[in-house]
């Protein structure tokens, strides 16, 4: 990380997001969530009918379903709904340059290094600060090619005609009681098209940023690459670490047309009082191809399992998952797999690593309905354990019908051997140094996944977490 | 589990207040416990009780995902009758079991109608059984005055109550039910009046397997067959229990089998499942392996409509094995559940499960099974295999594999496969003359015989080869 600016010096290496400037809001929804509070949402942010209408749909479906606690952590249960804001925001529109970002924003996505990253590698840029965008840009070029890249709420107004033939489409209100309280006060969050044909060179990213306490984001993410269009989209997030908690629920879909190929890049490192309990899924069209590329190394606990629906013939579904869970986290992550058409194919690969007291969870579905042909499943997932109270789970469920399919799951649970450390311990590597090189090592083959710049950065965030864990 | 207890006050006010309720037409016969043990009639009165106040397991339980309880509903079913003679000359009739056994009981309707055997008498009757201490079956609890090695005792179930009460009174479904059946095991409890008790002092060995047959009779019949096997250090038993049905009728069965293996013994147990194909199965299992330990144990779906097992195992003591082995074939709409749980609680244990099903028609199966590794639990070795083959386009197979890792030092892997026949192992057969028919027949048996092939008992795998075959040749 750059540390020339003398603002920035005295932040430690270890706590990159840990920071945090005092709240200026124009509007604010109060604690709790009522009818009123999506009401507020809906006036502040002059929705269409339909919106508000869907809004209190979400808000009903919401109250009425009750918490996972059957299957999931009891964890859930110290969520107390009335002691968030659902809504924060300073009133202004997204700027197209960081010179007429607030200060305090600008100042934010600096030390994260958003700006600089953006000239270096990357097409488009969206930074959400709390509820909405503070800035969001994209590159001349590619604004050219018809590539549309605004945050959800512009792109309601502005494209209501794309917007609304599929939004809610893929992740219904209804689909879990986290994705009907984002489809009642969602806020922020990118709406992306690429027209026929467009393959975006580089990636397009969005950065999110809670900087208030007692608080909720639920931005809200639909991509939509039309017939043979490709792109890869990135998303980071970090909040300061308060002592209360903070929610974040995103509800994000993926719509690839016949052909099209969505990459979808996360790399979670919210604080450790954070809950993340985010719904994904991706609707693959024939020939088309939905990656989810998914690491999680923050929050306090995180319930994610992107999905991808193969909708179309010879669609295409992956998840490679990355999960560190250390001392007070708990990652439950994973996958889910729908088959609904012939010759499709899916693969789950997931590496997790609990450390210290960490727990970290996989839990999968795969799903092969009857009367398809030719449908193949390959899941992988493989936990390593650091430390002799670490903890790991792994609850895959895979239903397959009819005699013409290939599905195979296996995990594995290990520890660092005692051999490759002592190895590496003789020729002069520290204990951990040597056992930071084991985990590196273990999650290799998954990082490379990653976009350069994210994968270096990955291993030095893997590094940090890895330190004091050992001797 | 916290349940409400609507009916908790009736508990003390003896059974009569709640015969009213919808599950009355089960009460047990409490009058066939008037020469039991005292703690015996308080047991099964208390699972009574627990029976009622317990909810049906609902749609949306874990332990009954892809599956439902309903399948198990007790609506329909009444305690099974006395068996006529003519039932009794047929159980004993159809009782085609191992050549050589060291024991053989058949029962009809949970009524012994037939027992043989030599080399069973009780000769070391006290003194001679493991207790539990600290969780652990402690090595020196064992008679060691006796000089040989001594007898097995193996007794029906309400014998072995009144010349054994305190062996059973010490383990009688003392490990509760957690995957799913609790409300059904408790109704076992509360009726449990049939099967074998077996008892192997230290070094006892027995040669030849104990055969426990049981016949269910009538429609509607609902039997709680039980099997209870406990050893001492270094003793080997193996029991083989069957359950069939008489005629072509819905019946139901709700079995409990537990094992408790003390040091160094070995328990090897299979539970050949045949019932009508109206018929609905439930098989309730737990084992407790000790010290240097190995049990084996066989669930073998062959009958039913419904069949289900829960099956537990608890590794106490270092060096303790556990292989839990599951084969079925269901064709037609046959339905089978399976849940297991390895559960590992000292340290240096090592478990193995091994399921396979060929799957036909529009059979369903569905496999749950969890390794957990509890706190402390390191150098753990458990591995849990679960493998489908597919042979029609209507047939489903679902699978939860889980791992539960809290220790150290573990090695764990699980494996879930789904998959047809392969064409090139088809091609192969067929290129030397074999038809289609044949060749599929003999690569799905190739597959579940290496599941049976486990128990390493020649006489044992064949006559459980001849059991499969049968069904082959029913399938047609």
């Amino acid at each position: 990380m750059t540390t020339e600016t003398p603002d920035i010096s005295d932040i430690k290496a270890d706590n990159v997001g840990d920071f945090r400037f005092p709240e200026d809001h124009k509007y604010n929804s109060g604690f709790g969530i009522t009818e009123k509070t999506v009401d507020y949402i809906s006036d502040v942010k002059n929705d269409p009918d339909w919106v508000r209408e869907f809004r209190k749909h979400g808000l009903k479906t919401f109250l009425e379903k009750p918490m996972p606690t059957h299957w999931a952590t009891k964890d859930l249960e110290n969520i107390h709904f009335d002691q968030f804001r659902y809504y924060l925001s300073d009133g202004q529109k997204p700027k197209r340059s960081w010179d007429d970002v607030p200060e305090d924003v600008k100042r934010t996505f600096d030390r994260l290094g958003i700006p600089e990253q953006e000239r270096k590698f990357l097409a488009g840029v969206e930074a959400q600060y709390d509820s909405e965008a503070a800035y969001s840009n994209v590159k001349k070029v590619v604004e050219e090619q018809g590539v549309i890249f605004l945050n959800s709420s512009e792109a309601l107004q502005k494209h209501p005609e794309i917007f609304r033939k599929w939004f809610g489409k893929v992740i219904p209100t209804g689909d879990n009681k986290f994705s009907a309280l984002n489809s009642a006060v969602f806020s922020g969050g990118s709406f992306i098209y690429i027209p026929p044909g467009v393959k975006v060179k580089h990636p397009l990213q969005a950065y999110f940023r809670i900087n208030s306490e007692q608080f909720g984001q639920f931005e809200r993410t639909l991509i939509i690459a039309d017939e043979g269009a490709e792109v890869m989209y990135m998303e980071g997030c970090t909040a300061p670490k308060f002592e209360t908690a903070t929610l974040h629920s995103a509800v994000v879909e993926l719509v690839a047309l016949k052909g099209a190929k969505i990459q979808y890049v996360t790399v979670q490192n919210w604080s450790s009082n954070v809950f993340n309990l985010v719904t994904k899924r991706g609707l693959a069209m024939e020939d088309a191809e939905v990656r989810w590329i998914d690491c999680n190394i923050g929050s306090r606990l995180t319930m994610k399992y992107p999905g991808v629906i193969m909708k179309g013939k010879r669609a295409r579904g992956e998840v490679i998952s990355i999960a560190l869970a250390n001392t007070g986290q708990h990652q439950d992550t994973g996958a889910k797999m729908v088959h609904a058409a012939d010759e499709t194919t899916s693969n789950i690969i997931s590496k997790s690593i609990s450390i210290g007291k960490g727990r970290a969870t996989y839990r999968g579905l795969v799903h092969i309905p009857k009367h398809l042909k030719g449908c193949k499943n390959n899941t992988e997932c493989d936990a390593l354990l650091i430390n002799s109270s670490s903890r790991t789970d792994t609850y895959p469920a895979i239903n397959v019908r009819g005699n013409q399919h290939a599905t195979q799951h296996e995990a594995s649970v290990s520890q660092v051997s005692a051999e490759q450390i002592f190895y590496m311990q003789q020729r002069g590597l520290s204990k951990a140094e040597a056992m930071s090189l084991s985990v590196n090592g273990f999650i290799n083959d998954l990082v490379r996944e990653f976009p350069m710049e994210y994968s270096v950065e990955l291993k030095r965030l893997i590094d940090l977490e890895m330190e004091g864990s050992v001797g | 589990m916290s349940i409400a207890v609507p009916i908790s006050e009736s508990k003390a006010s003896t059974l009569a207040p709640s015969a009213s309720s919808a599950q009355s037409h089960l009460t047990p016969d409490f009058t066939r416990l008037s020469d039991a043990p005292a703690w015996f009639q308080n047991r099964a009165k208390a699972a009574w009780d627990e029976y009622q106040s317990l909810p049906m397991p609902a749609l949306k339980d874990v332990a009954w995902r892809y599956s439902s309880a309903k399948r198990l509903a007790l609506d329909s079913l009444h305690t099974a009758t006395t068996p006529t003679d003519a039932d009794k000359q047929q159980a004993i009739k159809q009782s085609h079991g191992l050549e050589k056994t060291a024991a053989k009981f058949i029962f009809v309707n949970d009524v012994l109608v037939h027992t043989s055997g030599t080399g069973l008498q009780p000769v070391c009757s006290t003194g001679i059984l493991p207790v539990a201490k600290d969780d652990e079956l402690a090595a020196s609890q064992f008679d060691t005055q006796a000089t040989g090695p001594c007898h097995v005792i193996c007794l029906p179930f309400a014998e072995a109550l009144k010349s054994h009460g305190d062996v059973l009174e010490q383990y009688l479904m003392k490990r509760e039910a957690q995957l799913g059946s609790e409300k059904f095991a408790a109704l076992h409890l509360a009726h449990v009046r049939a099967g074998v008790v077996v008892i192997a002092p230290k070094n006892a060995v027995l040669e030849h397997p104990i055969e426990v047959f049981h016949w269910t009779s009538g429609e509607g019949a609902l039997v709680f067959p039980h099997t209870l096997i406990v050893t001492g250090d270094h003793a080997q038993v193996t029991v083989v229990d069957h359950h069939g049905s008489l005629h072509d009728e819905a019946t139901q069965s709700i079995a409990v089998a537990d094992f408790v293996a003390g040091p160094g013994s070995r328990i090897t147990y299979v539970n050949a499942q045949e019932l009508s194909l109206k018929s609905r199965a439930l098989h309730i299992s737990s084992t407790t392996v000790g010290r240097d330990a190995t049990v084996k144990a066989l669930q073998l779906h062959l009958g039913a409509a419904f069949s289900r097992n829960e099956t537990v195992s608890d590794l106490i003591g270092e060096g303790a094995r556990s292989e839990m082995l599951g084969v079925s074939l269901p064709f037609g709409d046959q339905n089978v559940d399976m849940r297991t749980l390895q559960n590992h609680i000292a340290p240096r244990t090592y478990s193995d499960l091994l399921y396979k099903n060929a799957l036909y028609d529009q059979s369903k199966t569905v496999f749950a099974g969890l390794i957990q590794v509890e706190k402390g639990a390191h150098y753990t070795d458990a591995y849990q295999k679960c493998r489908n083959l597919l042979n029609s386009d209507e047939a489903e197979a679902a699978s939860m594999p889980g791992l539960e890792i809290n220790a150290d030092q573990v090695k764990c892997s699980h494996g879930a496969t789904c998959a047809p026949i392969s064409a090139d192992e088809l091609f192969y057969l067929k290129a030397r003359g074999i038809s289609d028919h044949e060749s599929r027949k003999l690569i799905a048996t190739g597959f579940i015989e290496d599941v049976i092939a486990k128990l390493e008992n020649e006489s044992l795998v064949q006559h459980l080869d001849n059991l499969i075959e049968a069904k082959f040749a029913r399938m047609i």
